[in-house]
């Protein structure tokens, strides 16, 4: 027995070590994984950013070196806090409060100290760096935006926060991503693909060299360059002209969907959300709940679309076959039905469908409309057909495009009303104010945008889209693929001369522009807000559409001016301006740019808000504000604006 | 075969081999524990892995002289070597180096000397050579009194030059006392206030002495022939000094970072907080260690490649750590084989010892394996977390000239006496 303890008591600890080796190394093991191994450190190498260009080339967007003050905080020996405290325009207290942030995170990591030096600060600091030990200035890359105008379309970068990291483990924490407009919908495009050091760390985290030689590094690609649809100067033009004026403008090519311009304001220079103040400053964009400059109405505003909605329903009228253009209907300031009017202006009566387009007669669109509805015993079939054929104008749904947001607008069918009224227990009176494109009936700007430009194609369209080229890349088919509507294109003529005679006899007989056939239509939404949580009626948005030329059109328009008053008023005149900006280059109708200029609707965008009762429309005032002459197109031989 | 005229020696080559194969392996591992560069300049003799390589050759040189020395000499001078390896102990007090708090070496021009690794050599022939002689009976108590204090005085005096690790192995001892015929009594009393202290640092006194107070007497009434009560309740009188005085000397005997060890072992610490502490800093190492060896999942990450080797994550992987090494880059199958190879080393000499026909060889080579045991039990031990930290290096692995040399000696001296085995009867 005494020969055999000690044999035994060794056999037992080689078991006992061979078991506790397993449970270490199999049973509770992971496999090796390089990103997981906190022994070797991730550096990323961020490639450039790529650079924005408008349809002519013009650059919009580039990079510009940023610089972070970076520093180790065990690193840190004893300074003059006084004088670099003044040098990054910080108190001691917000030094100490950095500092013991860092630190409680890690005393031997890189934090940052201030994000973002200016360059001024940066060539302030750097001959003074080496006085203080621990700190170090990393050059990053953040966006620079060569223009002041076009920040709903061009967006900006922003760090990733946590739901994003967690999505898309691509992104790891003080990553920069797209968060608006082109920069978040071609966001892979731009950023490219960072390229990863693996490196080899001690202890002490310290570098100690490339880990195996670097053969699991990887260069990083760079983000590609694109050119987008927008026309930089036709874009800074509308942005001019939509000054002290909320709303939105919309302008696309009919023959490609390109869109032109994208207006929203109030609008704000995007170079406000780059570098060291970027998060103060979107804060106040974000917090403006009055002016919601960061809210893209060009995109986003569902509104009723009024008078521009009604040729939709001559159109459907004529495919339908319930309605011929020589059909007349009178007009006895408005249309009675069943003991209940919907009103109009006076015009002579009654019309056919060409003056029925030209004067926007509500009650010409009301009979077209009940004919449609009610070509079928049943008013739901009737509905249905009337809504598909709606829809085929790319209305009533996303638009499946590549801008960052949009909304979906609204076209109501049977079932909208099934749910209203109960199954058979409603009827096309119910729903008349369709007619005029209000009651049940939204849409966004671009939606009427494309709206336009379908009938300016005479039946088709391609689906709006910002992107114009990818450097070796292809567009999506998609926006190369034509979508028809249901109308068939013999029936788009006499709709389009409709829309021309609007500008020779009709609502828009005032916005003429010499030497270019314009084809449009005016309108005028009523509004309403809540005051207290009174229901408060507003003065009407104004409303235009446009195409020009009548033939083979090169822009479609949407303006919307909310609180515009009538159709021509605001939207109709910017319309005929942006048309002779864009085809002709530049401004003949110098009295109408003047008066643009020189009309502020501020007034009636506070009045709600002011507490003092107030009056709408008709009682509106109009503020005239005091024209710079600066801002004034010049005249073709003395400038050398683009042709 | 035998001719009485001529000597004849027969050495155990399978011992040699297995030497051979830890050294080899050793060297790997603490090259790729030490290398800094991408390069490897084996002949860097700033680089532990080129220091270490030339301690290898010196070994050899140490190994033929080992074996050329008649056997009969150990036995005859183990006295006087006994006496001069004391003394060295003694010295350096006086002219001792402090290297991490511990005086135990002597600096001779740039090289150090640790004579505390020879001293176990010296003391297993003494103990040996006593006990083995004529006039001693290991079951008188005089005896094993004075056989006691032949191990107990060098690892008292290593106590004192701070070198706790390096006392707890002269406990082996009791070992190779027990197979001379050293009464039972002792080694249960020993495992009992092993058991008894640690039981009663992790559960407090009053549930020590409860459970020992159960144990007792429920031995005592299952019992069949009943002894009187007095025994038992004389024992359990004992535990409960023993029980309540444990906290006493934990608190005041024990320096503060042994303290730390036998905490962390226990894991006596429950705040997240401290702990979180703790891991930053004295269970940095066993953290470290066990994170690396961990990382080394079934095969490894291959020779050179362990990424917190390399990192230099584990402090004094080289030394007392190097385990862990072989952990992440050999991976379960090659810590195994460590492991094995080990294993059958020792019992290899436990076999050789008792096939020895003399109670001085026997004895002696009971020592051999019963100190190579304790190293490899508590350096394999700590290092995976399974005892507390004891900085005690990993025979024929660790890096360092006095430990090879002091081991290859120790081992040496034994294959020699066993080659002269077939020379005795």
């Amino acid at each position: 027995m005494r020969k055999f303890l000690l044999f035994f008591i060794i056999i037992a600890v080689g078991v006992i070590f061979i078991f506790r080796l397993f449970y270490l190394q199999v049973y509770t093991s992971q496999t090796h994984d390089l990103y997981e191994d906190n022994a070797i450190r991730k550096v990323f190498d961020y490639p450039k950013r790529g650079f924005v260009f408008d349809r002519n080339g013009e650059l919009l967007v580039s990079n510009q070196p940023s610089y972070d003050v970076m520093f180790i905080p065990r690193d840190v020996k004893p300074l003059d806090t006084l004088e670099f405290c003044e040098l990054l325009k910080i108190n001691k207290d917000q030094f100490i409060e950095i500092y013991n942030k860092a630190y409680r995170y890690s005393p031997w990591l890189p934090s940052v100290f201030i994000p973002h030096l200016s360059k001024e600060d940066y060539a302030a600091l750097q001959e003074k760096m080496r006085k203080y030990e621990g700190f170090y200035i990393q050059k990053r890359s953040i966006r620079y935006y060569q223009t002041t105008i076009g920040a709903n379309v061009l967006g900006d970068i922003g760090e990733v926060n946590n739901a994003i990291i967690e999505k898309q483990p691509y992104y790891k924490m003080g990553d920069l991503i797209g968060k608006q407009g082109i920069e978040l919908s071609y966001e892979k495009t731009l950023r490219g693909v960072k390229g990863i050091k693996f490196i080899q760390k001690d202890r002490f985290n310290r570098d100690i060299g490339p880990y195996k030689n670097g053969i699991y590094d990887t260069l990083p690609q760079p983000g590609e360059d694109i050119t987008i649809t927008i026309d930089a100067t036709l874009q800074a033009y509308g942005e001019l002209l939509m000054q002290n004026k909320h709303g939105g403008i919309i302008a696309i090519e009919p023959s490609t969907g390109e869109i032109l311009t994208m207006i929203s304001t109030p609008t704000y220079n995007p170079n406000l959300l780059v570098g060291r103040q970027r998060s103060a400053n979107f804060s106040k964009l974000y917090n403006d709940t009055i002016n919601r400059p960061l809210y893209d109405r060009g995109l986003q505003a569902m509104y009723p679309p009024g008078s521009p909605f009604k040729i939709l329903n001559a159109l459907i009228g004529l495919q339908e076959g319930v309605v011929t253009t020589e059909d007349r209907f009178s007009c006895n300031h408005g249309y009675s039905y069943g003991g209940r009017k919907m009103g109009c202006h006076g015009h002579p009566s009654p019309l056919a469908m060409n003056g029925g387009i030209y004067n926007s007669c509500n009650a010409y669109f009301a009979n077209v409309y009940r004919r449609i509805i009610d070509k079928y015993k049943d008013p739901a079939i009737g509905m249905d057909i009337w809504s598909n054929h709606v829809k085929s104008f790319g209305l009533g749904n996303y638009l499946n495009n590549d801008l960052s947001v949009g909304q979906p607008g609204k076209i109501p069918n049977s079932k909208t009303y099934d749910q209203l009224y109960g199954k058979n227990r409603w009827g096309s009176t119910y729903n008349l104010s369709n007619s005029i494109g209000q009651g049940e009936v939204l849409t966004t700007p671009i939606q009427l945008a494309n709206m336009v430009a379908t009938i300016g194609n005479r039946g088709y369209y391609f689906t709006p889209h910002i992107i114009k080229k990818i450097e070796g890349e292809t567009i999506d088919p998609k926006y190369t693929t034509p979508n028809h509507t249901t109308i068939d294109k013999q029936y788009f003529e006499p709709i389009v001369q409709g829309m021309f005679d609007v500008y020779n006899f009709g609502t828009a007989s005032t916005v003429q522009i010499p030497g270019i056939e314009i084809c449009g239509k005016t309108g005028t939404a009523e509004n309403f807000t809540k005051i207290n949580g009174v229901k408060t009626q507003l003065t009407d948005h104004s409303i235009f559409v446009a195409f020009a030329p009548k033939d083979n059109p090169k822009i479609a328009i949407a303006v919307f001016v909310e609180n515009g008053y009538w159709g021509s008023r605001f939207a109709g005149r910017i319309a005929s301006l942006m048309i002779e900006k864009y085809i002709k280059g530049y401004i003949t109708r110098t009295d109408m740019e003047d008066w643009i200029l020189t009309h502020s609707l501020e007034n009636e965008y506070t009045k709600p808000y002011s507490g003092e009762p107030f009056g709408i429309n008709g009682a509106s005032t109009s503020q005239v504000i005091p024209l710079d002459e600066s801002l004034r197109s010049k005249k073709p031989e003395d400038s050398n604006i683009k042709q | 075969m035998l001719r009485e005229t001529h000597r004849h020696y027969k050495f155990d080559w399978i011992t040699i081999f297995l030497f051979l194969l830890l050294v080899g392996f050793g060297w790997l591992n603490i090259l790729s524990a030490s290398h800094t560069t991408e390069t490897i300049d084996y002949w860097n003799f700033s680089e532990p892995y080129g220091k270490q390589l030339m301690f290898i050759f010196l070994t050899l040189g140490l190994i033929v002289l080992v074996l050329s020395i008649d056997s009969k000499f150990y036995e005859r001078f183990s006295s006087v070597i006994y006496i001069i390896s004391m003394l060295s102990l003694v010295g350096l007090f006086l002219f001792g180096k402090n290297v991490n708090g511990a005086t135990s070496w002597y600096a001779i021009g740039g090289m150090t000397l640790q004579p505390s690794e020879f001293a176990k050599t010296a003391t297993a022939l003494a103990v040996a050579k006593y006990v083995s002689d004529m006039n001693t009976d290991i079951h008188k108590f005089k005896d094993q009194i004075q056989s006691f204090l032949l191990f107990a005085i060098p690892a008292i005096l290593v106590l004192l030059q701070n070198d706790a690790g390096s006392t707890i192995v002269y406990a082996a001892f009791i070992f190779v006392l027990y197979r001379e015929g050293l009464p039972k009594i002792y080694l249960i009393l020993g495992i009992a206030i092993v058991i008894l202290s640690l039981f009663s640092l992790k559960f407090g006194a009053l549930i020590t002495s409860i459970v020992a107070a159960i144990v007792l007497f429920a031995n005592h009434f299952f019992t069949r022939k009943k002894p009187s009560l007095i025994q038992p309740i004389l024992i359990l009188l004992a535990c409960i000094v023993l029980s309540s005085s444990i906290k006493f000397f934990y608190q005041n005997v024990l320096q503060p970072h042994q303290k730390d060890r036998i905490s962390l072992w226990l894991r006596l610490e429950k705040d997240p907080v401290k702990l979180e502490v703790m891991k930053k800093t004295f269970a940095y190492n066993l953290n470290e260690s066990e994170k690396a060896i961990s990382s080394g999942g079934v095969t490894g990450k291959g020779f050179l490649e362990g990424t917190r080797t390399t990192g230099k994550f584990v402090p004094e992987q080289h030394t007392d750590y190097i385990f862990s090494t072989v952990g992440e880059e050999w991976g379960f199958l090659g810590s195994s084989m460590v492991v094995i190879v080990f294993v059958l080393l020792l019992i290899r000499i436990l076999h050789l010892a008792e096939l020895q026909k003399s109670q001085f060889s026997r004895m002696y080579g009971y020592g051999v394996a019963s100190i190579f045991f304790m190293h490899f039990m508590i350096n394999v031990g700590m290092v995976m977390g399974l005892i507390p930290t004891i900085g005690i290096p990993l025979p024929l692995f660790s890096y360092g000239g006095s430990g090879l040399w002091g081991f290859t000696i120790l081992l040496f001296i034994f294959i020699k006496l066993d080659s002269n085995r077939i020379n005795e009867w």
